[in-house]
């Protein structure tokens, strides 16, 4: 049966179909739905982990206990899993261990464009990327057998045009979850230095043993064509060289790391000119040059961005879609919705003229103008870090205009080193939490403070006032952020306070309400179109030449903008 | 066959993602090959959004380069101009007649701009336009207004009305399947009203 599907789901379907045992992952776009999808399979054990380094841990401790584990992540997600990456390499596997790592090329939702598949070079653990859902399914599967047979974690690569892509998938029976026997064996899993000294040998045989064999897997497979042009790819862009250069020889490459030498210089010798055709780094492409084989790569292209089958067909045909200049039309960011409870606490900030070290989230899309309420957004739980760093550097004077605003999943997520590191160097920051019960910005995932597990089941929910008051923070309170007043003396009564304090701004993400209030009205008698409800960056309430209006298919009735209006102009509708 | 491309623009929110995945579903239980290339993550939070949906014997990239898509159906109009050079030549642009201003225009620091409709008629042969909120509004569901538009999509595609209804129905909620076939129905029995170039809007 055929079924058209998800790059993420086709991971998760491969997954099933793998007699995967465990399945874990942190949210991040655009890897989310892979283990959204795999939660779906009631044989499988699947969990949101607080991070990605816990969730590459939880799949390691399935893997020694002879269960095949799958961990799934955003590319930034494997720095934060890299320490046990790196060792896991040593210690090989028992059960299949794969690692589902999502590059995003173009920063759709990213903060970089980094390249995992320099962690495979450098973790020394083989890589695999397809092209489509149906090898995103068969993938995962043939890394399963890999990672046994070779004993070795392996990554499975996808970006983001491959796991938000559908296409069409042919789905095959499961196989049934099974466990291999446990046995202690502190030389392979006991990784200090003796034993991982000999490891290491181990681990060097291991990828000159695949750059061998990988000459003979049919996922590295020659595609004869025309003679003048070579095309050696992988991943997305191999479709989109296919598009646009249907007649030229390829050599597509299902495993990016180890490279099969033999078959890249065969092919290197049959082809009159060579191109690696490869979006970010010049991975493959450095790699053949070092053997001396002539070929072109980034000279014609960017390591930024996303290439695309027209920018193909330009710089290798010389030819493509003459395109009409773009027009210049005012940009569509993305912004906090209607009824957000964020919008409140960044009009604070704006208002007392704060310097807020941001975080990564929604929330980050407080930064953009109006609002204007960032100042930094670096990774995942840095705000409180870097509000303890300004303070140090700058003296507790000006530590008085700063805080750190972080969300309650991203606290959760690695935020509350921070605040220890604050409490036990005689820090005073204020870091403000902001807490919608919900891990909002890749899609609604629970995390330990909704008090739900992916699977829906109920849990006791992290309690975060307990959690900050035990790092030795006594000065701990909660706010609703809609309560605009009561919200800005408690900030500035924080930031006056030479101890440090965190206030958690709780109100549930305005989506989680499905029940929609009545959209607001404008009292014209009252209004004097002043513009000031127009500082709240609420896309529901606009500026016409006709006046102010509220577009009621956006306002969500959440009555934040009746609070800042001087003129009581904005009027709720009861019914 | 040749590859059909249809690329679906709009605002975050308005219901583009899920009228491509319909429009997937129903070309694949063709027997077509089919991609569709989506979007997740920050650029849905009201940001401008784009999907691709392909289809044919064989799709290899899920997405549309520009200058080839065959019909470019547009939630929201300055959408439909920002994405327009995506369209081939004779293709067929679906356009709602919807303002839905961006920040930059909200906070003044923008203008939207006042003729869209006009510039869009002058430059493409083949434009439809439809006020899918109105139509909407009249059913007493502004939520429907995508099923308005994925039935003037409808009335290009070689895709069996009753398909479209079969896949309506089994998506949206159940209370909704009455409005929402109201809507798709007018929007699939609703004609262009002018001749090539001599719109008045």
């Amino acid at each position: 049966m055929k079924k058209l599907m998800l790059g993420n789901q086709a991971v998760a379907r491969g997954a099933y179909e793998a007699g995967v045992a465990v399945a874990t992952a942190y949210p991040g776009t655009p890897s989310t739905e892979i283990t959204e999808f795999i939660a779906k399979y009631d044989e499988i054990y699947a969990e949101w982990s607080p991070n990605e380094k816990v969730a590459l841990e939880v799949a390691i401790g399935a893997s020694l206990a002879g269960g095949r584990a799958i961990v799934s992540m955003k590319h930034v997600g494997l720095n934060v899993a890299a320490d046990p990456l790196f060792t896991m390499s040593y210690a090989g596997v028992n059960g299949g261990l794969v690692i589902v790592v999502a590059d995003d090329p173009g920063m759709h939702s990213s903060q970089n464009e980094q390249d995992s598949r320099l962690y495979a070079r450098s973790a020394h653990v083989p890589m695999l990327e397809p092209s489509d859902s149906q090898e995103a399914k068969d993938y995962v599967k043939l890394a399963f057998e890999l990672s046994e047979s070779y004993d070795t974690p392996v990554i499975v690569r996808l970006t983001t045009r491959v796991a938000h892509s559908q296409s069409m998938v042919e789905l095959a029976e499961p196989q049934p979850i099974t466990l291999k026997d446990y046995e202690k064996n502190p030389k392979k899993h006991v990784m200090m230095p003796a034993m991982a000294k000999a490891r290491h040998i181990l681990v060097e045989q291991r990828m000159k043993k695949l750059i061998h064999d990988s000459c003979q897997f049919e996922i590295n497979k020659v595609e004869e064509g025309d003679p003048s042009i070579g095309i050696i790819a992988s991943g997305i862009v191999y479709q989109y060289a296919k598009e646009v250069l249907p007649e030229a020889s390829f050599l597509k490459l299902g495993m990016v790391h180890p490279l099969p030498k033999d078959l890249i210089l065969d092919f290197a010798s049959k082809v009159d000119k060579l191109y690696v055709l490869e979006e970010l780094e010049p991975v493959i492409e450095e790699q053949i040059k070092s053997w001396g084989v002539e070929v072109i790569g980034k000279e014609l292209f960017s390591v930024q961005g996303e290439y695309s089958a027209n920018m193909i067909e330009i710089a290798i045909k010389g030819s493509g879609v003459d395109i009409e200049k773009k027009k210049a039309l005012p940009n569509r960011p993305p912004v906090l919705c209607p009824g957000c409870p964020h919008r409140a606490v960044f009009y604070n900030l704006k208002k007392l003229k704060l310097t807020a070290m941001g975080d990564i989230g929604c929330y980050t899309l407080g930064a953009l103008s109006p609002l204007e309420g960032i100042d930094a957004c670096i990774c995942m739980g840095a705000s409180i870090g870097m509000a303890h760093g300004f303070e140090k550097a700058r003296g507790r004077d000006f530590s008085k205009k700063v805080v750190g605003v972080i969300g309650d999943s991203t606290f959760i997520h690695s935020g509350i080193g921070g605040l220890i590191d604050i409490v036990y160097n005689k820090g005073v920051a204020t870091i403000l939490i902001l807490d919608n019960s919900i891990t909002a910005m890749t899609g609604h995932q629970d995390n330990p403070a909704t008090g739900y597990t992916i699977k829906g089941e109920m849990v006791p929910a992290l309690d975060l006032v307990a959690l900050v008051k035990a790092t030795g923070i006594h000065n701990v309170r909660v706010i609703d952020p809609f309560n605009l007043k009561e919200s800005e003396v408690a900030i500035r009564e924080e930031i006056e306070r030479d101890e440090p304090s965190v206030i958690i701004f709780k109100r549930p993400c305005a989506l989680l309400d499905k029940s929609q209030a009545s959209p607001l009205k404008i009292n014209r008698e009252k209004c004097t179109n002043c513009g000031f409800c127009l500082k709240l960056g609420c896309p529901a309430i606009q500026k016409k030449d006709s006046g102010m209006v509220i577009n009621e298919a956006l306002c969500n009735g959440c009555k934040l903008c009746t609070q800042v209006c001087r003129f009581n102009a904005l009027e709720g509708v009861d019914y | 066959m040749k590859n059909t491309n249809i690329l679906i623009v709009g605002v975050g929110g308005q219901g583009t993602l899920l009228t491509s995945r319909v429009l997937g579903s129903l070309a694949s239980k063709m027997g077509y090959d089919v991609k569709v290339s989506e979007v997740h993550g920050m650029a849905q939070r009201g940001g401008s959004v784009v999907t691709h949906v392909r289809f044919g014997d064989r799709v290899f990239s899920p997405l549309i380069e520009e200058g080839r898509a065959d019909i470019l159906l547009a939630f929201e109009k300055m959408e439909a101009l920002r994405w327009v050079h995506y369209l081939k030549e004779d293709g067929m642009l679906i356009v709602n007649d919807q303002a839905i201003d961006p920040m930059p225009v909200i906070t003044g620091a923008a203008r939207y701009p006042d003729d869209i409709l006009n510039q869009l008629v002058n430059e493409i042969p083949n434009v439809f336009i439809i006020n899918a909120q109105e139509i909407a509004k009249e059913i007493g569901n502004l939520r429907v207004a995508n099923s308005v538009l994925m039935g003037v999509l409808a009335q290009y595609m070689s895709i069996e009305k009753k398909e479209w209804e079969e896949i309506l129905s089994s998506i949206v909620p159940p209370k909704t399947v009455d409005d929402n076939l109201k809507a798709f129905n007018i929007g699939y029995n609703t004609r262009i009203e002018y001749e090539e170039g001599a719109v008045n809007i």
